[in-house]
């Protein structure tokens, strides 16, 4: 097949978004641009389930008294499924499977990912999985707290919790099956001339992602497992009166749920080390130390889980251990955060709205991560376990990270995904929002914490009521923020697809191909000679096309 | 460009290559180590319950070799024998597959899902034996030789069950006695210990219920696709002899085979 | 064994046969292994010798199903780390999960 091939004279060339146009074509694709899509709508639909019940939680903590539900319990079903909802079913697929899937295969100038039918069937697993969630939710939620600690939860709940863990269980297996198909793309289908040095950073931080999700979930899938199995039969794993070990199941839970944290945020320093450079017109400093450390995190982040661990009940002398690796761990994400300032410095900053919110990510990442650093450190542990500084230290990282990040790639590559463009001003200014009503919301957690607010309580003691009526009215301008571009990106829909194969001038095999792409991704095979991140991209662009030439000849 | 796969003559050993791969090498390397992947999530599912099993012995090594001793080991060694077996006539069918004999394919995989089903039927048989001396965790555990054991007297010998047990350590003593005596502490019973004993040799039966029954549930997933495979093996349905697909077949059902080789020794000798 | 074609193209894809002496040593092997394993649990050593030479045997098992039924021997370099990586893996919960348990009681602390 030569460029010639593409000469039609009957009109633009059908993109993925058109080429067949029924419900079966969608619901039966193999194409990894529409399961991207497909992935983009159902985690959308959840993250804004989750957002009511966080919305539902803000209202009650207006006031001391527990007043708007009818009682404790309703409250501890409400924080337990926004976080069973927020982590398993937006945070974990949101950007591996909604932006990963779609760009991946693009920027390796691959035509589809290795499996593109475990593709599909791993969102189908997905749907599958969160819908168990949703039914649980309108069956009352669990009571049990994101983290299912036993014996609570497999012995004196009162709450569907076997539900709980079949949904999350079968949830993993589409995780599971996203970092496989990740992991072995990347090593196989990179196009000729395509080494690992000459990758864009989005697909290493995803690659990194994947190995994360393959060795991590298979073991919180056995810890829901057993806690399924004692309620449901009886059996005492966990029961102290039989001999069990309640901790077992945290160091269970735990040697997933650290990682899985990794799994959310490395996606969200993908998304950041493409965009930077973008809008610095820099290449991006220190490539290789940024790829390094995306793997180095991977792997240390399973090394360091019993730091959620410290006043479990865990070993001293592992406690030590786990705290001196949660520093070490620190390190690599420092690293990244140093090389992507560096980027921007003697850079040609353009503000524009993925940028406004790479920069967010930096800012609310720093603190997130330095709080981190402060809980990591067994002493201070202590004290703040349990209490809003711990809420507000992943939330930084969650949200101000991940979230952030990810509305920042929406935005960057919403014009690659539709071919259309999002209306800058309002970008803009739902950057501003998110920016403005999430610290509002979350910064005067920190302060709770340290003054002793304990977490997932619903009444508090009266003095804490000032900061939480900020955090509520920081809550609403957040929410105002976030559903603003849910609008303006399907109101974008109904415009022309005129965005142009690359209005950012940025560099990346991407940018090469027309906006929105076609179904086979390239029109020619590609050869790849030079090294990502040739800012300027004029300059790439021609080694590009000198390629293909040299190729076709 | 390699030559478009849509022209693959009969019966020429050639398999299909998918449009979104460039050639067979990169197909086969990407289904490998697809398969390879995989079972990394595996083995780190079977981990986390070894690791809890591990935790437990550790704890209470005592219990674990009673609950151990009934479990027939003598029984256990053939069914790994045979298990074993199966594995090599899985590797003989993904051989077939590289020398292109396709009769040799499917007999194999009929001998491999023989096997993996006599497998199953011991296994099944073993567990009747467990449920019947009310071995199986839950409310209707009985710790033999416990009060509560319709079949406590001095120096009984379990039928059915292994022989091994009470016999071979001195006299005749129950496994619940045998228990209490290890949870002496300066000569008194620590009843706390005690019952923590007891829990734990109902426990051993959990992971041996549960770890069994979760590998044989991988059992039976391989055994419908092996009959499967060689049903379509048979039909022709593959390109070329199937070589990719049933070696990856293979490599899981190896995989299953690995589980057990450390699971036998894990639960049935415990000494 | 009859239909033993193997067509110039199918050669190629194919990176290595082992043959079927091969394959019955290793099946030999592996029941003399599992054999052994039995009458080692009959021993008089101690429980931890018991535990140490069980699972020596069954890593030495284990190790010839990989690089020979699995063709793992015979295999890119990336197999090789994808097969070790999962067993580092394995050891990595189970050590840390051991070692908390074993230090459990070393400060004389009440629940430390």
């Amino acid at each position: 097949m030569n460029a010639s091939a593409s000469a039609r004279l009957d009109g633009p060339p059908e993109d993925y978004l058109t080429a067949g146009s029924t419900v079966k074509s969608w619901l039966l694709t193999s194409d990894h641009k529409r399961i991207g899509v497909l992935y983009l709508i159902s985690v959308t639909a959840f993250f804004i389930v989750g957002g009511i019940l966080a919305g539902l939680m803000r209202l009650e903590l207006m006031t001391p008294k527990g007043d708007l539900f009818a009682s404790a319990d309703t409250y501890n079903r409400m924080f337990t499924m926004h976080g069973v909802v927020m982590i398993f079913f937006f945070l974990v697929p949101a950007i591996p499977a909604a932006l990963g899937n779609f760009l991946l295969p693009l920027m390796i100038g691959a035509r589809d990912l290795a499996f593109p039918k475990i593709n599909l069937l791993s969102w189908y697993i997905y749907i599958i999985g969160a819908a168990m969630g949703l039914y649980l939710l309108a069956q009352g939620g669990v009571d049990t707290g994101w983290t299912f600690y036993t014996p609570f939860s497999s012995m004196y709940s009162n709450t569907r919790v076997v539900t709980a863990a079949l949904a999350v269980f079968i949830t993993g297996f589409s995780s599971i099956l996203t970092g496989l198909n990740f992991l072995v793309t990347v090593h196989t289908m990179r196009a000729p001339g395509m080494t690992w040095f000459r990758m864009p950073l989005f697909v290493w931080s995803n690659y990194a992602t994947a190995l994360v999700m393959v060795l991590g979930t298979p073991v919180l899938a056995i810890s829901v497992v057993l806690v399924g199995l004692e309620r449901f039969f009886g059996f005492g794993i966990f029961d102290p009166k039989l001999g069990g070990d309640p901790i077992l199941f945290q160091h269970l839970f735990w040697f997933y749920s650290h990682p899985a944290v990794y799994i959310m945020v490395l996606p969200g320093f993908a998304v950041i080390s493409e965009i930077i450079p973008c809008f610095a017109r820099r290449p991006i400093f220190g490539y290789s130390f940024i790829a390094f450390s995306s793997v180095a995190i991977a792997v240390f982040g399973f090394l360091v889980w019993g730091h959620h661990m410290f006043v479990s009940g865990q070993s001293m002398y592992a406690g030590a251990v786990f705290s001196i690796l949660s520093f070490l761990v620190a390190i690599p994400s420092a690293i990244k955060v140093f090389n992507w300032t560096a980027t921007l410095y003697k850079g040609s900053i353009r503000f524009d709205t993925p940028m406004l919110y790479a920069l967010g990510f930096i800012g609310l990442f720093l603190v997130g991560g330095l709080t981190g650093l402060m809980v990591a450190s067994l002493a201070l542990d202590v004290h703040v376990h349990d209490t809003y500084f711990i809420v507000a230290h992943f939330h930084y990282i969650m949200v101000g990270g991940t979230v952030t990040a990810y509305m920042g790639g929406l935005h960057f590559w919403w014009p690659k995904i539709s071919g259309r463009m999002y209306p800058e001003l309002w970008g803009k200014l739902s950057a501003l929002l998110v920016f403005v009503g999430f610290n509002l919301t979350f910064f005067p957690q920190f302060i709770l914490g340290y003054l002793g607010m304990p977490r997932r309580y619903f009444e508090y003691r009266p003095e804490y009521q000032v900061l939480n009526v900020m955090s509520t009215a920081g809550a609403t301008i957040l929410a105002v923020g976030m559903l603003m571009p849910m609008v303006y990106f399907l109101l974008s829909l109904r415009g022309p697809k005129n965005a142009g194969p690359n209005p950012w001038g940025a560099t990346g095999l991407e940018w090469q191909i027309e906006s929105p792409p076609t179904t086979h991704n390239f029109h020619a095979p590609v050869v790849v000679t030079c090294d990502p991140y040739l800012y300027s991209p004029e300059e790439a662009e021609r080694e590009y096309v000198h390629a293909q030439h040299d190729h076709a000849s | 460009m390699s030559m478009p796969s849509t022209i693959t003559p009969p019966d020429s050993g050639r398999q299909d290559l998918l449009h979104h791969f460039d050639d067979l090498e990169q197909q086969h390397l990407s289904s490998s180590l697809g398969m390879w992947f995989f079972l990394a999530s595996e083995v780190m599912f079977f981990s986390g319950l070894i690791a809890s099993y591990m935790l437990y012995r550790f704890w209470s090594p005592e219990a674990f070799h009673l609950a151990s001793a009934h479990m027939d080991k003598w029984v256990g060694l053939a069914n790994t024998g045979v298990l074993l077996t199966s594995s090599l006539t899985m590797a003989l069918a993904v051989r077939c597959t590289q020398v292109g004999d396709r009769k040799g394919i499917v007999r194999n995989l009929l001998l491999t899902a023989l096997f993996a089903v006599a497998f199953l039927g011991v296994k099944a048989y073993e567990y009747r034996v467990e449920i019947n001396h009310n071995l199986f965790p839950g409310p209707n555990f009985i710790v033999p030789g416990s009060p509560r054991d319709p079949h406590a007297s001095p120096g009984h010998a379990e039928a059915g069950a292994s022989d091994h047990g009470e016999g071979g350590h001195g006299g005749g003593a129950s496994d619940y006695e045998r228990l209490r005596q290890a949870s002496m502490v300066d000569g008194q019973v620590d009843e706390q210990e005690f019952s923590r004993n007891q829990g734990h040799f109902q426990l051993m039966f959990v992971f041996y219920f549960f770890i069994t029954g979760i590998h044989a549930f991988h059992m039976i997933i391989g055994v419908v696709l092996i009959l499967l495979f060689a049903v379509l093996a048979q039909m022709r349905w593959f390109s070329g002899y199937g070589q990719t697909q049933i070696e990856m077949l293979g490599l899981y059902w190896h995989f299953v085979d690995l589980v057990w080789v450390f699971v036998y020794p894990l639960l049935y000798l415990v000494e | 064994m009859s239909e033993l074609r193997q067509s110039p193209e199918a050669h190629e894809q194919i990176h290595h046969v082992i043959s079927l002496k091969t394959y019955m040593a290793i099946y030999a092997a592996l029941l003399v292994l599992l054999v052994a394993t039995v009458l080692a649990s009959e021993l008089p050593i101690s429980r931890s010798a018991h535990l140490f030479v069980a699972m020596t045997i069954a890593v030495i098992k284990a190790v010839l199903i990989m690089l020979f039924f699995m063709h793992v021997y015979y295999s890119a370099p990336l197999i090789w780390i994808t097969a070790v990586g999962s067993i580092v893996w394995v050891a990595l919960l189970i050590g840390f999960l051991l070692a908390d348990n074993w230090s459990r009681d070393w400060l004389n602390i009440l629940g430390k």
